[in-house]
């Protein structure tokens, strides 16, 4: 595909562009991160200046980003998919050998005054690069078997690099949002269910393994998913942290304890509550109607791509848009599953609202590629 | 490459036919995390409200102010002073030693404390408040708060200590508090939580021991938020406790202060009862110790001078000292033969100076021997030779039974640390504590008090009583729990024969008020104040062969642990018996000579709620008596109120 392809005349040029964003998108984008800058203000104990104002300026800065990339032509994109992936994949070697380690992990690189983490670069790069991948496949061999094992390649390798950082969330979430472009792009159906069999039957054997002689993880191995299945056996050890996690959760009730009256993240018994737990406080003090209330806007959000993706006759641009709502489903999927205590403590924020600049940066920047997706699609000429 | 048209609508197919597909499983997926946050919110809210209510609050104990303790008059014995100390709040005072340093200048703080404070400090979390010093003066903590402003995180703060107003007087009757210990811990099946609470104070002897639940009172109890490293971060709401009981005892200051006073440096006890009551009076253990040093933990060094002190000052002689009773006893000895009508009150027995019985030769103290002796003179001159020969004619069952009903061998019920019951022997008792059966020379030495008898000065005291009362006399020194008053116990009569009785009193008086009686020299001259009383002289160990040889005739020659015990037991006024008080003197030597004036003066005292009244002592002894009292006086002073402040030691 090349510059030629997009049919100039038909896709909004100048300033009409504007007309053509797509405003559900973006409001719904900034009523989560207004739900996230009312969150840190509570959490904070009602100091301003701590965490909300700070995200607030992330949050329009971040704006401002999505918006200058929406308004750049998607085949501009599209032709560097493969170099951001490039890119992404040589700062993440560089990760490996310079980086610096911050929370036990390695996971940035100082270039002078900038702070890189490769591995969320990573997140965005694999969607654009798969995307451009199966744009580039024949349709007729998306399944063949070397063509398949071709993109494995393409998300296990970066995976790998990101794992040993060591960082499983986003090694997870990036073999996720590759996995969820070869499903969109039409990979046969049998990888897939084979996948999830042999990870169904590797579960299975490990566990009937307990207890045999040929057991095949340790003992402490084995307790940890125990603690991690029932927290309430080890209240004081690694479970702490989950165990007033659900206790802020479950207290909140129908409605919540009001604003800021949460007692558990007033009183600091809930940890990171700033940033991966900020779910627990709004579900605190806001109930099951707030957390229900946030969980509409997320697939509201997740919705809208899916309608804006299945508009798009461009094969890129549908692939790109669902890769990008796949890899936001992720985020907030992994998220809350973690703090309601379905999912070990992996590590991953709560898009938008937990306070932290860089995952939102690349969350708005995905969300430009969708804009420009979206403004850029070929229109009927009125 | 161009890409067909028809690939295009291909591939337009199968991306919305997997959008949806994908689509959805999220939808299921986020339909699963809805049914998991409604189970939680939910379905199991309150189970999670009330965790998290346990989280956030604490409940704290508030100590309960200590009953007081005042005699019989209201005077404060034992009460609660203001205690002030300097708190400092780590995060709230900065470097600690740079604070530390700065209050140096406020308040006398020596290096050694700055240091020891420091490590205080840096032991506990930021926001725990850790006591600088207390103890402070109200001067000390004026310039404290007056500088609050310039030394963020130093507050001055109000406690509470218990102070003895009147130090070593009340030292082992009422006794002292003390931080509770291990021991006192794991001496209680359940500890109330109250005691857990650090530098909580309990009852370690005495009437604070032995009353301390009346004392202590209940804890109130505050709940407060807590935050999750435990700071508190508001009070939810708060109710007071119950101060404890006030006890009033039956002890009169005044009485004791002269008491313990007039036992000067030796080591020494003395009781004085109200004959018709029971009432103790007086509880003097000489020499005696400060409590209020216990109170807030004792120095070693000054423990270590009251443990190694041969006067045993820890020791409350009046109740723990078991003493043999020497010539004291003698009435004992006497009753149980007329009792059994064994003797009659007029017999006259021949006193050569001694005895032979069972093979062996009995001394009388006087080896040149009294000549005949009846009852009366055989008291008063106490001729050792007339009892031995009582005590062969009635046995030891008959003594044994007679001392039990004159309160000998009895462990008395008062709120009293390590009370003994001091020793009343019979054969049963020395056939089972020595294996041997009982021969008539352990008679013949237990009619004069000596060989296995004891007895403590509260149990001669009380002897004395029922000598004079005929009644069952029990002491008591509890007057009233919270203006409640306590029953005096029952004193049924004794029925002792009117006549023998008499007799033993008339013995009694002619001891202090005949020429030839032991204790004439204490006589008492004003009429109405006459005392009747009996001395004793009880051997602790006998004058060698070797020091006789070396010239030793007098006690006086003897070193002080080998000198005899010197007891005074008497009753005053003579016609109606007011006050019974005993007195033993340790290794004093004789008890006319040592005991027998001191309890004169104690008994004066108790007659005229005073000091003694110099008219009622002997013409030649006034100037003597006077210049003693004039020291007395000036020792033991008014009767003062507590202090409210107190200078740091």
């Amino acid at each position: 595909m090349s510059y030629l392809e997009y049919n100039v005349k038909r896709s909004p040029s100048g300033f009409r562009k504007v007309l053509h964003v797509n405003w559900a998108l973006v409001l719904l984008l900034a009523a989560v991160a207004s739900i996230g800058f009312l969150q840190l203000y509570s959490v904070s104990g009602g100091n301003f200046e701590r965490w909300t104002e700070p995200q607030m300026q992330r949050f329009a800065l971040a704006l401002a980003v999505m918006f200058a990339i929406g308004f750049v032509p998607l085949w501009f994109w599209r032709s560097l998919s493969v170099m951001a992936y490039g890119v992404s994949f040589v700062l993440l070697l560089g990760v490996e050998f310079f980086g610096s380690v911050g929370m036990g992990a390695q996971r940035w690189l100082e270039l002078g005054p900038i702070r890189l983490q490769p591995s969320e670069m990573m997140k965005i790069a694999i969607v654009m690069m798969m995307a451009a991948y199966y744009d580039w496949l024949d349709i007729k061999r998306v399944s063949h078997p070397f063509w398949v094992l071709v993109a494995v390649a393409l998300i296990l390798v970066p995976s790998f690099l990101v794992l040993i950082q060591p960082d499983l969330g986003t090694a997870l979430m990036i073999i996720g949002a590759g996995g969820m472009v070869m499903f969109f792009a039409g990979v046969s159906l049998w990888y897939f269910g084979g996948v999830i069999g042999a990870g169904a039957g590797l579960v299975t054997l490990v566990f009937a393994s307990r207890g045999t002689s040929w057991q095949l993880l340790r003992d402490y191995q084995f307790r940890r998913i125990d603690a991690f299945l029932d927290p309430s056996l080890d209240p004081l050890g690694s479970s702490y942290h989950i165990n007033q996690a659900m206790i802020a959760l479950g207290s909140g009730g129908w409605s919540g304890r009001g604003f800021m009256q949460g007692t558990q993240s007033r009183l600091n018994f809930l940890p990171e509550k700033h940033t991966d737990f900020i779910f627990n406080t709004l579900a605190e003090e806001f109930g099951f109607i707030g957390g229900i209330f946030l969980l509409t806007l997320y697939v509201g959000i997740i919705v809208t791509c899916v309608i804006a993706a299945m508009q798009s006759k461009n094969r890129y641009a549908s692939l790109l848009i669902l890769g990008i709502a796949g890899n936001f489903f992720l985020y907030f999927a992994i998220n809350m599953a973690m703090v309601m205590g379905l999912a070990p403590v992996v590590g991953v924020p709560l898009p938008l609202v937990s306070y932290g600049g860089s995952a939102m940066l690349m969350i708005l920047i995905g969300f430009g590629l969708v804009q420009s997706a979206c403004i850029h699609r070929p229109r009927e000429k009125a | 490459m161009k890409r067909p048209p028809k690939d295009n609508e291909d591939s337009a197919r199968v991306i919305s036919r997997r959008a949806m597909l994908m689509g959805g499983a999220q939808m299921v997926f986020a339909g699963a995390l809805v049914l998991r946050m409604r189970n939680l919110q939910l379905g199991q809210a309150e189970e999670f409200r009330l965790l998290a209510d346990e989280n956030r609050i604490n409940i704290r104990l508030l100590p309960p102010s200590r009953g007081l303790i005042v005699d019989r008059n209201g005077t404060l014995l034992a009460g609660n002073v203001q205690n002030y100390r300097i708190v400092l709040v780590r995060e709230d005072a900065g470097e600690p030693r740079a604070a530390l340093e700065r209050l140096a200048q406020l308040i006398p703080l020596s290096p050694d404390e700055i240091d020891r404070a420091e490590r205080e400090i840096m032991r506990h979390r930021p926001f725990v408040p850790v006591t600088i010093v207390d103890q402070l003066n109200w001067e000390e903590v004026a310039r404290v708060a007056a500088n609050a402003p310039a030394m963020p995180g130093i507050t001055p703060e109000v406690g509470f200590n218990r102070h003895y107003p009147f130090g070593a007087e009340f030292a082992h009757s009422v006794g002292y508090v003390g931080p509770v210990s291990e021991a006192d811990l794991a001496a209680r099946e359940t500890p109330e939580p109250l005691l857990m609470i650090p530098r909580f104070q309990i009852g370690k002897i005495g009437v604070e021991r032995e009353y301390e639940e009346t004392l202590r009172g209940t804890a109130g109890h505050r709940r407060v938020e807590v935050n999750a490293v435990g700071r508190e971060m508001r009070e939810l709401d708060r109710q007071e406790g119950d101060p404890g009981s006030t006890l009033q005892l039956t002890l009169d200051r005044q009485l004791q202060a002269f008491t313990l006073a007039r036992l000067g440096e030796d080591s020494a006890a003395a009781v004085v009862l109200e004959v018709q009551t029971g009432n103790v009076l007086a509880l003097a253990s000489a020499p005696s110790f400060d409590p209020n040093l216990f109170v807030r933990g004792i120095s070693v060094a000054d423990y270590g001078a009251l443990r190694d002190n041969d006067h045993r000052p820890m020791s409350n002689k009046t109740v723990q000292g078991a003493y043999p009773p020497g010539s004291t006893f003698k009435m004992v000895t006497a009753l149980a033969a007329f009792e059994a009508g064994l003797a009659t009150p007029d017999e006259r027995v021949y006193c050569p100076g001694y005895i032979e019985a069972a093979g062996r030769r009995f001394h009388c103290w006087n080896r040149g021997g009294h000549g005949r002796v009846n009852l009366t003179s055989a008291l008063s001159e106490s001729c050792d030779v007339f009892f031995y020969d009582m005590a062969q004619r009635v046995g030891i069952d008959r003594i044994n039974a007679m001392a039990e009903r004159l309160g000998l061998g009895i462990r008395y019920d008062l709120p009293l640390s390590g009370i003994s019951s001091g020793l009343n022997p019979s054969r049963e008792w020395k056939r089972e504590r020595r294996g041997a059966e009982w021969v008539v020379g352990d008679t013949i030495n237990a009619s004069i008090g000596q060989g296995y008898v004891l007895a403590t000065p509260l149990q001669l005291a009380v002897m004395t009583a029922r000598l004079a009362t005929n009644r069952a006399i029990l002491p008591r020194l509890i007057h009233a729990i919270d203006d409640i008053e306590q029953p005096i116990p029952d004193q049924p009569p004794l029925g002792l024969s009117a006549a023998a009785l008499a007799q033993v009193q008339r013995g009694m008086w002619e001891v202090s008020n005949a020429q030839r009686g032991t204790a004439y020299g204490s006589r008492i001259v004003d009429a109405n104040l006459r005392m009747a009383g009996k001395t004793g002289s009880s051997q602790v160990f006998s004058i060698t062969a070797a020091e006789r040889a070396a010239g030793v005739r007098r006690q006086d020659q003897l070193p002080w642990n080998r000198r005899d015990h010197a007891l005074f037991v008497c009753y005053a006024p003579d016609t109606d018996p007011r006050y019974a008080v005993s007195v033993v003197v340790e290794h004093g030597g004789g008890g006319s000579s040592v005991a027998a004036p001191i309890a004169r003066d104690i008994i004066l005292a108790a007659q005229s709620g005073g000091l003694p009244p110099i008219e009622a002592y002997p013409q030649p002894q006034r100037n003597r008596i006077e210049t003693m009292m004039r020291t007395i006086s000036e020792q033991i002073g008014p009767a003062v109120a507590p202090p409210t402040g107190r200078s740091r030691a």
